[in-house]
């Protein structure tokens, strides 16, 4: 057998997958049958492992005819050479545009995490520290301080409003799976199109913040929380109950995001609480309450037609 | 299978269509003709070099800059437009 010669060679970059081989074959008939290629499969599941144990480095493909020639092993070692190149290039490129590693951070969370900021998002009124706390100048990630925005709820959030929205739409038979498709960019365009009033009524009023413009899609993102909560009471309990939790969660968000706005929009002694009198400030703070009080707006707007 | 009221069917070709409105409003204000008849002129915006520009220096401010910057590239996207919406209708 042409094994014994390609063992050795192949054995240091092919370690990797035969893991995930050896775990998946382990599962059972069932697990080998998911992840083998059907071209051997209809020599029957025995054959199958005896293929595998035989041709470890096979990577996955029973029939060993592919391997014996030395021909088609060049060709697999330029085309994988080939792939990590074009791996590289689209990694850097794409580094140009979107800031992969400053996105990282934002998905830098874990459970206590995001327990902890959830109930913060309903119930924000007995939280009383709401600074950011910084390390050497960069804030710290969001698994070490729960008043740091991140993405990850953001994202869950938006993704479960919108199986909840297509749920909602399935009881009032209205569903088809193309409006799933519609929620999903229309609940989007809404929210890139608050962003980008947000980045414009800061770009007017000359606030010299340090939001960038992550940090304001992630406190966008916020509200989808409250949508799911009160959609998913609507749909238990009915209307009375739909109201009452948007209410609550309207004023949950309303709270959780002047609070955390004040700190980071207005000046050191308006943040603290004492009125500062002053057009700048005042501007400010309008500004604050505006951005503020759109969040409950977008909550009513974006889920009303799904409770009936 | 009804579509649902009109307010929700936006796409992601709406916003772009959007934008490419908004863009070339704002591209079209003449400085002489027009905005200088509403003292928004160009020897309006830049005066105080304090640290409070003030928002309408800030809109004077912005809406030269989108003029400056996007007049070669709304060129290209307003043929593309055209040629499409000729060609698909």
């Amino acid at each position: 057998m042409d094994y014994t010669a390609t063992q050795s060679g192949f054995r240091q970059r092919k370690l990797q997958p035969n893991m995930r081989l050896r775990t998946s074959l382990v599962d059972g008939s069932e697990g080998s049958q998911l992840f083998e290629d059907t071209s051997g499969a209809a020599s029957g599941p025995q054959t199958g492992y005896s293929n595998q144990q035989a041709g470890p480095q096979a990577a996955g493909f029973p029939g060993q005819s592919i391997l014996s020639d030395p021909m088609s092993n060049l060709a697999m070692a330029y085309g994988s050479s080939l792939a990590s190149q074009g791996r590289e290039m689209v990694d850097k490129n794409l580094d140009r545009f979107i800031p992969i590693s400053k996105l990282k951070y934002y998905f830098a969370v874990d459970t206590v995490y995001v327990g902890k900021k959830l109930g913060l998002l309903v119930f924000p009124y007995m939280h009383e520290n709401w600074e950011v706390s910084y390390q050497q100048d960069t804030p710290v990630a969001p698994r070490f301080d729960v008043n740091a925005p991140d993405l990850y709820i953001p994202a869950m959030g938006f993704i479960t409003y919108i199986l909840v929205a297509g749920l909602a739409l399935g009881t009032q038979n209205k569903f088809s799976p193309e409006l799933l498709g519609v929620q999903a960019s229309s609940a989007f365009v809404w929210l890139i199109m608050e962003v980008l009033a947000v980045l414009l009524s800061l770009y007017l009023v000359t606030v010299n913040t340090d939001l960038t413009t992550i940090d304001l899609l992630a406190f966008s993102g916020y509200k989808y929380v409250g949508m799911i909560v009160g959609v998913v009471a609507g749909l238990l309990f009915g209307r009375p109950a739909y109201y009452l939790s948007l209410l609550w969660c309207c004023v949950a968000i309303f709270v959780f995001m002047i609070r955390t706005l004040r700190l980071k929009l207005l000046s050191e002694a308006a943040a603290e609480g004492r009125l500062v009198r002053g057009a700048k400030n005042q501007l400010r703070m309008y500004l604050t309450m505006s951005i503020a009080a759109a969040q409950p707006i977008f909550m009513y707007w974006l889920t009303y037609h799904l409770i009936r | 299978m009804e579509l649902k009221s009109f307010y929700m069917a936006f796409t992601l070709y709406s916003l772009i269509q959007t934008a490419i409105l908004c863009t070339n409003a704002i591209a079209v204000l003449h400085e002489e003709r027009f905005l200088s008849k509403f003292g928004w002129g160009v020897d309006h915006g830049v005066g105080g070099f304090g640290d409070d520009p003030g928002i309408k220096a800030q809109i004077l401010t912005l809406i030269r800059s989108v003029r400056t910057v996007m007049r070669v590239p709304l060129i290209i996207v307003n043929s593309a437009c055209i040629v499409l919406l000729l060609l698909f209708g």
